[in-house]
């Protein structure tokens, strides 16, 4: 299944996407920097600018980003607890803070991990009350299996039964993100959001994290949607990749050829920026991200481009439509190898 | 390096040492000697008040005109008082009036100051910020003052005594409470809740209650010497309970006319109120500073 991008022709769909976002906009008004102490003015922060973005069934998307990139706030307009200022988004083709008002289903069919897993569990219950929770609230298994169940999804990822008694503050960091899986996964949903689920991690803790989170996608047919701001995280788990700049999805399209042929500059230099062995560090990106509070003119990312040309500073791309299942928001896209 | 994936994942063991906190309770009494000591000290308290009729050696409010004003002897240990009252049973009767009064009085403190500090710190708006004025009212004078403003209202007796002291230790847990609620509300275990549609109430109670009567049930421990030092001056003052019933504050305040000839008619009620309002401040940290997260250690 594939992202696809609203573009001029809508390709024949045979199932309605999960998530759909037209030009979904998200702007807050913060206080004018510089503003007198008594002034009142605002000015708006456009955190995410005309994002376009379609998540099919059973796909597993990663979405990018340098930190400000907007990738939380599309997260928490996904989950409805934004609304958004512009655009619409949808949930299997109603808009989300309705779907989310009108009874638990959204809330079952939709689980969330938490970055900081420790913090999303009530440090005064034990992870078998905290993994009961949404059981009970789903009523997802009669009262009497509720034992039973919470064994069967500690064993899913990889606790001991025993683990049941305890508090999270006796769990070590990856012990505490299995639980957040576990918990999520109670309510058995279709979709499964995970923000940096694995960030701050040893590495062999994050393998097994990942392995284990694919194995879930795998078998249980989840939707998975995983914010990382690892490339390496998004190629292994992921068969989609949206890769976020300043509030805009600048391109989007399967993981791998994304990353071996990037269309986007930004892509490119995201791509050279990650480590490799044997290999010097590429040369960065020169400066830092704009602040969203005043976008650059014409292309928003023209200002640390190094392929930039005259018309990037007048002209703002749109994610447009780039080979069978890719799309990207550049005036002048990279050339394919 | 391949990791094997088979059903389940690789179990992550977790460590087979029985967890620190469950060790660090039970030496708490060694690690603690002056807690352990206080503690001693207050149980004998409270067993003294529990037991008052059977340790008591004589009746408390027997008044025997042989024996006015004796000096502390084998028969009356800690002597006797102008109506030659036994002063150790009117300590131990005492402590029964001193410790009902401090137990009710921040029950009743407590459970105000949970209703409004809840109140307040969820409701947000002009709400909490009524709610709010009416904490800084209570909390602009002291408790002491405020008890007799109560005392003025309501009139005197050991049952006034505890509402007056109560409603005026209502401010100060409403605004502990306040400000922890206002912690709780904004973690990320509320959101979670509520993004599983889980009910405002339902969250409040299962998620913000139990992590706001924790640390009040850590001030209540702590405000029981306070509650029983306001009583004992109200009685001090004459307002508080009435004679001849057995208070600490109303004895002292008796043999202060006779201090110089007969000192031991303030001095016994003073030590035992001043001994037992120090080891109940010693148990209250001991308490807080063993269990309250907030001070580095795990609940």
């Amino acid at each position: 299944m594939i992202v696809q991008t609203l573009s001029e022709t809508k390709a024949p769909v045979t199932e309605q996407p999960i998530f759909e976002l037209i030009e979904v906009e998200q702007v807050f008004e913060v206080p004018k920097p510089g503003r007198s102490l008594f002034s009142r003015e605002t000015v708006g922060l456009r955190a995410l600018d005309g994002v376009r973005l379609n998540i099919r069934k059973g796909t597993s998307l990663a979405v990018v980003g340098e930190s400000g990139s907007g990738k939380s706030t599309l997260l928490r307009v996904l989950l409805g607890l934004d609304r958004p200022t512009g655009g619409r988004a949808l949930y299997r083709s109603k808009p989300i803070l309705e779907g989310r008002a009108t009874g638990v289903e959204f809330a079952r069919d939709v689980a969330m991990v938490y970055q900081d897993a420790r913090g999303s569990l009530d440090p005064r219950m034990t992870i078998g009350a905290l993994i009961a929770e949404p059981l009970r609230h789903f009523k997802i298994v009669p009262r009497q299996d509720e034992a039973a169940r919470v064994s069967q999804l500690l064993d899913r990822v990889g606790l001991p039964a025993d683990a049941a008694d305890r508090y999270p503050s006796g769990l070590s960091g990856g012990q505490v993100r299995r639980v957040a899986i576990a918990r999520a996964l109670a309510s058995e949903p279709s979709v499964l959001v995970a923000d940096e689920a694995v960030s701050g991690l040893d590495v062999s803790t994050q393998a097994q994290l990942l392995i284990l989170l694919r194995s879930l996608q795998r078998d249980m047919g989840l939707t998975l949607i995983f914010i990382t701001h690892d490339l390496g995280v998004a190629s292994f788990l992921c068969e989609e990749i949206a890769i976020m700049y300043l509030g805009r999805i600048v391109e989007t399209g399967p993981t791998d050829a994304v990353l071996d042929a990037p269309s986007h500059p930004y892509s490119a230099a995201l791509r050279a920026a990650a480590p490799q062995f044997f290999e010097p560090l590429s040369e960065p990106l020169s400066g830092e991200i704009p602040s969203p509070l005043n976008l650059p003119a014409g292309c928003r990312f023209s200002t640390r481009c190094p392929k930039v040309q005259d018309n990037c500073r007048l002209k703002d791309p749109q994610l447009g439509k780039l080979g069978p299942r890719r799309a990207v928001a550049c005036l002048h896209p990279l050339e394919q190898q | 390096m391949s990791v094997q994936m088979t059903k389940g994942v690789a179990a992550a063991p977790i460590a087979a040492t029985p967890s620190p906190s469950a060790k660090s309770r039970r030496s708490v009494f060694i690690r603690r000697p002056f807690f352990t000591a206080a503690l001693l000290v207050a149980v004998a308290y409270v067993l003294a008040a529990i037991f008052a009729p059977h340790v008591a050696p004589f009746d408390p409010v027997k008044q025997d005109f042989n024996v006015m004003m004796k000096a502390p002897s084998v028969v009356h240990w800690m002597g006797t008082d102008s109506y030659g009252q036994d002063i150790l049973s009117r300590v131990i009767f005492g402590a029964r009036y001193a410790l009902i009064i401090g137990i009710f009085s921040v029950m009743i403190g407590a459970v105000g100051g949970l209703v409004i500090g809840l109140a307040a710190g969820l409701s947000g708006g002009w709400a909490e910020w009524g709610l709010m004025r009416l904490i800084d009212a209570i909390l602009a004078l002291p408790s002491l003052i405020l008890a007799v403003a109560f005392i003025a209202i309501l009139g005197q007796g050991v049952d006034k005594v505890v509402i007056a002291v109560g409603l005026s230790m209502i401010g100060p847990f409403a605004r502990t409470v306040r400000s922890d609620v206002m912690q709780v509300r904004v973690q990320l275990f509320i959101e979670a809740a509520q993004l599983m549609s889980i009910s405002y109430l339902r969250v409040v109670v299962r998620h913000v209650l139990p992590n706001v009567i924790f640390p009040l049930a850590v001030q209540v421990t702590i405000r029981v010497s306070e509650a029983i030092l306001v009583s004992s001056s109200l009685s001090f003052l004459g307002i508080g309970v009435t004679p001849p019933t057995p208070d600490w504050g109303l004895m002292i305040s008796e043999g202060r006319d006779f201090v110089s000839f007969a000192p031991w008619m303030s001095a016994m009620p003073g030590f035992a109120l001043a001994l037992l309002l120090i080891a109940l401040s010693i148990v209250g940290d001991g308490v807080r500073e063993e269990f309250d997260p907030k001070l580095g250690k795990e609940s």
